[in-house]
């Protein structure tokens, strides 16, 4: 192999681009980087554009909207209001579940459907399972980014367990169309409760083993902790929802604050970051409420296992959806947050007007306030740990 | 705070900026003066009887009749009350105040409300497109809309 090239012996360096140790600091112009749309850590197609002062980030701009498909615009084109849904699925893909059941609320709080309790149940533990199948993606991909690539092997294995319960329910294993304005396309098959069951059991220890693994490894905490400090002001202003709220303390979660559901009957609490290895609202805050929230998660669905009532899985409504003209904002918690449905009816059967508020949108608008005087090795820190869903982001 | 009560705080303050309310409804609303929006707004904000820290969502409408609208949903953290305000303005000169220096949030909303409706946004510190190529001609969410028939030479409408 060739020898590296030594310097040429006439090589004059350049005063201006090297430090001195006369107090001087490194001083360089200020350079533009692009970082993405292929990019591997930014978990999708988002461009950043990072204007950085050597190694510090002084701006970083995300540019979005390579993934636009028009959800709005398709949405008023339907001829029906359960057409929506499919294309809501398609929104955050790892969380559709949650997406479905978010649409299908709007309408049925704008038409006072009333769903039978067992579907209440369904799609508390549809919702809930969705819920971790989320976060170990959330979370097995974060790890990948902090440079550790076995925690990613062992969170998937145990999101393909969750799929396999969603594909015995309705038969897709990532886009569901399972949760309909009324209630939900099929009853739970035979045998789905003790495999759930089963999966609860399997799953407690598995939050430990990753623990382990991952959130309590030194070199992980030297890597999150103090990083991307989200200030709670700040969280509020720019309007962040779920882990990224609560990791910066505050104990805010619409399944209790804005009621819907069942959630109410079950014992749970709302996990909040504390600062316990850094500052409070750092990344690694935001990556232990995500692994609490598992265990929360775990213990809803087996309280809603439990307690599941027998009935009907559809309420009466009408064949053709006709909302009364008005309009309506209903939120609800998935995984990254606040999603909120923005339904404007005109009496016909398809939607005047659709506006989806998802949470990763609204996240990642905070990211340029977060990165401004990190180093640009952090910046795919704090962007995973925004866990933003590209497909959610740009609709 | 009530809705009602609200609405009479509103009135008192700003008087002719309150154009229409309706109150009987699920969520009710405000009918605010889009061009003293950043006022109203930083009022209902600060203010210790309302405190709307949290806008949840800002969206752009089309009601075809000539208008566009621009609706706020606020609520609050601390008395978790909330308000849908709206305001409208014209499609020929459609301007609204921004509101991006209250909650900031409303950045990313009114960039998508400028995108898709064409909604100029006074005192945006940044407002362009957000979802669609800078050089898009029209603005798709316009229930008038005509989808351009080239885009930078491939064929669009399919």
């Amino acid at each position: 192999m060739d020898q590296p090239k030594a310097l040429p012996t006439n090589y004059v360096t350049q005063p201006d681009k090297i430090a001195t140790s006369k107090g001087k600091t490194v001083r360089t112009e200020e350079m533009i980087i692009n970082m993405g749309p292929q990019h591997p850590s930014t978990h999708g197609v988002l461009r950043l554009e990072i204007i950085v002062d050597g190694e510090i980030i002084v701006d970083a701009i995300p540019h979005i909207g390579y993934l636009h498909r028009c959800f709005e615009k398709h949405a008023e084109h339907m001829t029906n209001y359960q057409q929506v849904i499919p294309y809501a699925d398609r929104m955050d893909y790892v969380a559709s579940m949650n997406n479905d059941w978010a649409f299908a609320l709007a309408i049925e709080r704008m038409m006072k459907i009333e769903v039978p309790e067992r579907v209440e149940y369904i799609r508390v533990i549809m919702a809930e399972l969705q819920r971790i199948a989320s976060h170990l993606v959330a979370l097995g991909t974060y790890g990948i980014d902090a440079g550790a690539f076995t925690p990613f092997l062992y969170c998937f294995r145990d999101r393909e367990e969750i799929l396999d319960l969603f594909e015995m329910t309705c038969g897709a294993r990532l886009l569901y169309n399972y949760i309909w304005v009324g209630g939900v396309s099929h009853d739970l098959p035979q045998g789905f409760i003790e495999q759930a069951k089963e999966f609860c059991t399997y799953f407690k220890p598995k939050i430990k083993e990753f623990n382990d693994l991952l959130t309590y490894n030194e070199i992980f905490i030297k890597r999150t902790a103090h990083v991307g400090v989200l200030p709670r002001d700040v969280a509020i202003n720019y309007a962040c929802s779920g882990p990224m709220l609560r990791g910066s303390g505050v104990h805010w979660d619409l399944r209790r604050d804005d009621p819907y559901s069942v959630y109410h009957k079950f014992e749970w609490e709302v996990q909040t970051g504390k600062g316990e290895v850094g500052t409070v609202g750092d990344c690694w805050d935001r990556h232990i409420v995500r692994v609490r929230e598992m265990e929360q998660s775990v213990k809803i669905i087996e309280q809603a296992l439990a307690s599941i009532p027998e009935g009907n899985v559809q309420s009466a409504i009408p064949k053709r959806i006709r909302p009364e003209p008005g309009d309506i904002y209903v939120r609800t918690e998935t995984p990254r947050g606040e999603l909120g449905f923005y339904v404007i009816s005109d009496g016909s059967g398809s939607p005047y007007r659709v506006k989806a508020r998802g949470p990763a949108f609204v996240n990642l608008s905070v990211l340029p306030e977060i990165s401004r005087g990190a180093m640009i090795a952090d910046l795919t820190l704090i962007v995973g740990s925004v866990d933003i869903v590209l497909g959610e982001v740009d609709r | 705070m009530t809705a009602q009560e609200l609405l009479d705080t509103l009135s008192s303050r700003f008087g002719s900026a309150i154009l229409e309310s309706k109150l009987d409804v699920n969520q009710p609303w405000i009918k605010i003066d889009g061009n003293r929006a950043r006022e109203i707004c930083l009022f209902l904000r600060n203010e210790p009887s309302t405190r709307f820290d949290y806008l949840m969502c800002l969206s752009g409408v089309d009601y075809n009749d000539g208008t566009l609208g621009v609706v706020y949903h606020c609520s609050s953290m601390e008395h978790k009350h909330k308000i849908v305000l709206k305001a409208i303005c014209s499609k020929d000169n459609p301007h609204c105040q921004s509101v991006s220096a209250v909650w900031g949030t409303a950045n990313w909303h009114e960039r998508e409300a400028f995108d898709m409706f064409g909604i100029i946004f006074d005192g945006h510190p940044d407002l362009r497109r957000i979802l669609l190529p800078d050089d898009w001609e029209g603005h798709p969410l316009r229930k008038d809309y005509k989808v351009q028939e080239f885009y930078r030479g491939i064929r669009v409408p399919y």
